[in-house]
């Protein structure tokens, strides 16, 4: 089986920087990306995004059919923007400058398409530092980091444990699917969607029950073991911070800041190359 | 010296049952004692575990009545987490008990939980982990861990804490022969170099005597218990060794130390064993020829160069019982799926009646090929029996009468008729079982493929499962093939063993000629049997003989108290 978004350790100064290191850069970064529409600083972050997923050693594998998937949403809402609001462009840049008319109310404006640019720039921002993030912090560690900010363990821990049992709930799910195919629930694209949908109760069910005896299990074992006892915990896999995540979350915060700044010093969020 | 264990005129109900579960316990376990706990299901020993891991009255609650005192304490004063510094529990699930992402957080978890600074943990993760002998695999995930590994890193787990009491939760229940022995050497290990109390709480005796222990809880030393009847008027399986010799009319004594088979004194025995081997019939040939299931040359891999099976060859005929044996992980389940059709083989063919099935599809060969899974949880999907049962003749389109009659009988043969109209959530466990037979049944398949049918059942209900197999098996002729490693359960129910190691067939024989041959049972991590020692003791020149009728002359006994038992049911 394939590990998709799955952390891989591999050796490079990204890796060895903390999670709490890299959550902050993350979440500051998608900040900025959010509240800028100044399609110089978006570029930068682009280019500056896709070095660092170069320099994190990110396998195509990896992340490559989560990538197809934004794409089709990327699509979807880039023609979603146009039909809803095909002169959104021209409201927010004050010009109009009609290329080619389409039909009905829809003409095609460079105002429109510049705008839409800016949308899906937005988006390669923020597509490799997710990944970025995702495969290269340890899930361990990153629970951690998320109680060093201050976000409860018990979040942390629940992710972590998703993670720990999510391949062995997919084996369950194959061994039960197989076992309902032999009893002649038909599950392959010969019988129709309705039928699918109805007959995947019967492996739903299944599935449910043995994961409820997991449960079960499991929660015993985490309380048997202390699991919940002091408002605060200590983590095997957790980071200390060095001299490299300090730098980091230092040049992030000014970035952020300067960047913001930058943007809105004309009042608007939008760089307009039209006046 | 202060028991650290001690129930006086113990009681417990739990919230939801009318009676009590434990009732009056007067027991005591004294502080570096080993101490082995046997029962039925049912019979109250995971409850006395739990009340003694503090789950109960924590996490189970109930009504309790007399004192109980863990390490000297009330466990209703210092609470769950408390018992928990005192007695670590390992459970008889390990993938359940391992939380987690790698080998080295799990046996930290607990550390974690007592805010140990991470210093000191990574000294203390290395000191446990080479004690359980699990250094190598620290940075491993759990998928890439086999059972017994798990289970030491379980034990690792809990041992971290430094706590006095070991508590172990049937710990054979989920592991080959070969590995369940090195379980036992590990706790008597841990034992001598702990000095903790260990209790082991598990109905498969044989095993669990692999080394010694003080004392055995039915009350009494092990050597006296061994040669009392109380364990099977209890539903308990007693060694093999023990039975051999009872059937041989010994009079086995305390001072003979029956414990272990390696260091018993037979030299009473000796005389009346042989002449009863010389004695004991044969077991009957059955000569079956037509052939049921034939696999040719089958080979599989996930990737190319790796092959999981290889040169499987083998021909199952009509109306014959077969074990398919091996360790964990040896490729048995996937020879299952390669039969039921859900992977596709590499090489090589699958012929039923002779009859190539390269062609049909899984729901085709579902229709001659029936495959029960190891818990009903994984197949049951309709809440009412009824409706569980008919499933797999509903979804095929036939006609509702047809259905109603196949589905009643079925339920006839499988002793299911009165529930009829129940809810399956009504059921116990064994019955469970019986309907997800019942629901491979009703269609009529040729061949029945089990995987591990007995898993984790006592002998009571083992029996229970197996005779209705057997049952199935002579009545309706159907061929019935058992993915297990449970020894006993080869040897007795089944006239031939197939064993799979590390992808290969290395041998297809009658289970008593495997189980008495040292290299084949090494290399599939099973266990000699007990008699073959027994026999080689006591001078028998050919221990698979002696095994063989052990095994007729046990059969016809089991046959005779059933008859009566039927006789006496219906003899009026």
């Amino acid at each position: 089986m394939s590990k998709i978004l799955s952390y891989e350790e591999k050796d490079t100064w990204i890796h060895q920087l903390s999670g709490v290191t890299k959550l902050i850069f993350f979440l500051l970064w998608c900040v900025v990306s959010m509240m800028t529409y100044d399609t110089r600083i978006l570029i930068f972050m682009v280019l500056f995004s896709l070095v660092i997923f170069k320099i994190s050693k990110t396998r195509w594998e990896q992340v490559g059919s989560v990538f197809r998937v934004i794409m089709v949403f990327l699509i979807f809402n880039v023609v979603a923007i146009f039909l809803f609001s095909p002169d959104q462009g021209t409201r927010i840049y004050g010009t109009r400058t009609v290329l080619f008319h389409i039909a009905g109310p829809y003409d095609m404006t460079l105002e429109q398409l510049f705008y839409e640019l800016n949308v899906v720039i937005k988006y390669f921002t923020i597509i490799p530092t997710v990944f970025m993030f995702l495969v290269t912090t340890n899930p361990s560690e990153f629970a951690a980091s998320m109680n060093k900010v201050g976000i409860s363990y018990n979040v942390g821990y629940a992710i972590s444990i998703a993670l720990r049992y999510i391949p062995d709930v997919q084996g369950e799910f194959t061994k039960i699917k197989h076992a309902q195919e032999a009893r002649g629930i038909e599950m392959s694209g010969k019988a129709s969607l309705l039928n699918r949908i109805k007959s995947t109760s019967s492996i739903i069910f299944p599935l449910i029950f043995s994961s409820m005896d997991r449960i079960d299990t499991v929660s015993n074992a985490m309380e048997l073991r202390g699991f919940g006892k002091h408002k605060k915990r200590t983590w095997y896999m957790a980071k200390k911070m060095k001299k490299n995540d300090y730098l980091i979350i230092g040049l992030t915060v000014i970035f952020a800041v300067a960047a913001l700044v930058f943007t809105f010093a004309d009042g608007s969020r939008f760089y307009n190359p039209f006046i | 010296m202060e028991p650290v264990i001690e129930f006086k005129d113990f009681s417990f109900k739990y919230r939801a049952q009318t009676q009590p579960t434990l009732r009056d316990i007067n027991l005591s376990i004294m502080p570096g004692e080993k101490v082995l706990i046997v029962g039925p299901s049912g019979s109250g020993k995971s409850t006395l575990a739990h009340c003694i891991n503090g789950l109960v009255p924590f996490s189970y609650p109930g009504d309790m009545t007399g004192t109980l005192r863990v390490g000297g304490k009330n466990p209703a004063d210092i609470g769950l987490f408390g018992v928990s510094r005192i007695v670590g529990t390992v459970l008889q699930d390990t993938d359940g008990q391992f939380i987690g992402l790698t080998v080295a957080e799990d046996l930290a978890f607990s550390l974690e939980n007592n805010l140990v600074p991470q210093e000191e943990m990574f000294a203390k993760v290395d000191e446990v982990a080479e004690l359980v002998d699990v250094k190598k695999l620290l940075e491993n995930a759990p998928r890439e861990l086999s059972g017994g590994q798990k289970q030491r890193v379980s034990m690792g787990g809990v041992m971290v804490d430094d706590v006095e009491i070991l508590l172990f939760d049937e710990p054979l229940a989920n592991l080959d022969p070969a590995t369940g022995k090195r379980a036992i050497a590990l706790i008597d290990e841990i034992r001598k170099n702990r000095k903790s109390t260990i209790i082991i709480i598990e109905h498969r005796l044989e095993d669990a005597l692999y080394r010694d222990v003080d004392r055995i809880i039915v009350d009494t030393v092990p050597d006296e218990l061994l040669v009392t009847n109380v364990l099977a008027g209890q539903g308990i399986r007693e060694p093999l060794y023990i039975t051999a010799l009872k059937h041989a009319g010994c009079n086995i004594l305390a001072a003979d130390r029956p414990q272990h088979i390696e260091t018993m004194k037979l030299d009473n025995y000796k005389q009346p064993l042989r002449e009863w081997f010389n004695k004991a019939e044969r077991k009957k040939e059955k000569n079956k020829s037509v052939s049921a299931l034939k696999v040719e040359d089958l080979y599989f891999s996930y990737v190319s160069g790796r092959p999981v099976l290889q040169h499987i060859h083998f021909d199952i005929k009509k109306g014959e019982m077969v074990s398919i044996v091996g360790k964990n992980g040896a490729g048995k389940s996937t020879l299952s799926n390669l039969i039921c059709g859900f992977y596709k083989p590499g090489k090589g063919r699958i012929l039923l009646n002779g009859e190539d099935v390269a062609s049909l599809s899984i729901k085709e060969r579902g229709e001659k090929i029936g495959l029960v899974m190891q818990s009903p949880n994984q197949m049951i999907s309709k809440p009412m029996i009824y409706e569980e049962v008919a499933l797999g003749l509903t979804v095929r389109g036939v006609p509702e009468e047809e259905i109603k009659e196949r589905v009643y009988e079925t339920l006839k043969i499988c002793g299911l008729y009165p529930f009829r109209n129940w809810p399956v959530s009504a059921l116990s466990f064994g019955q469970k079982k019986r309907v997800s037979i019942a629901s491979i049944l009703v269609m009529n398949p040729e061949v029945l493929i089990l995987d591990e049918p007995t898993a984790g059942q006592d002998y009571r209900h083992y029996t229970e499962i197996m005779e209705f197999l057997k049952d199935i098996n002579e009545n309706l002729g159907i061929t019935v093939i058992m993915i297990t490693h449970d020894m006993h359960l080869m040897l007795e129910y089944t006239d031939r063993a197939i064993v799979i190691a590390d992808g290969n067939l290395i041998a297809d024989d009658t289970p008593a000629r495997i189980l008495t041959n040292e290299i084949i049972a090494d290399k599939a991590y099973l266990k000699k049997t007990s008699l073959y020692d027994l026999a080689v003791s006591c001078q028998i020149d050919n221990p698979s003989e002696f095994v063989d009728r052990f095994i007729a002359y046990e059969r016809q006994q089991r046959e005779l108290r059933l008859r009566e038992k039927s006789t006496k049911i219906s003899g009026f």
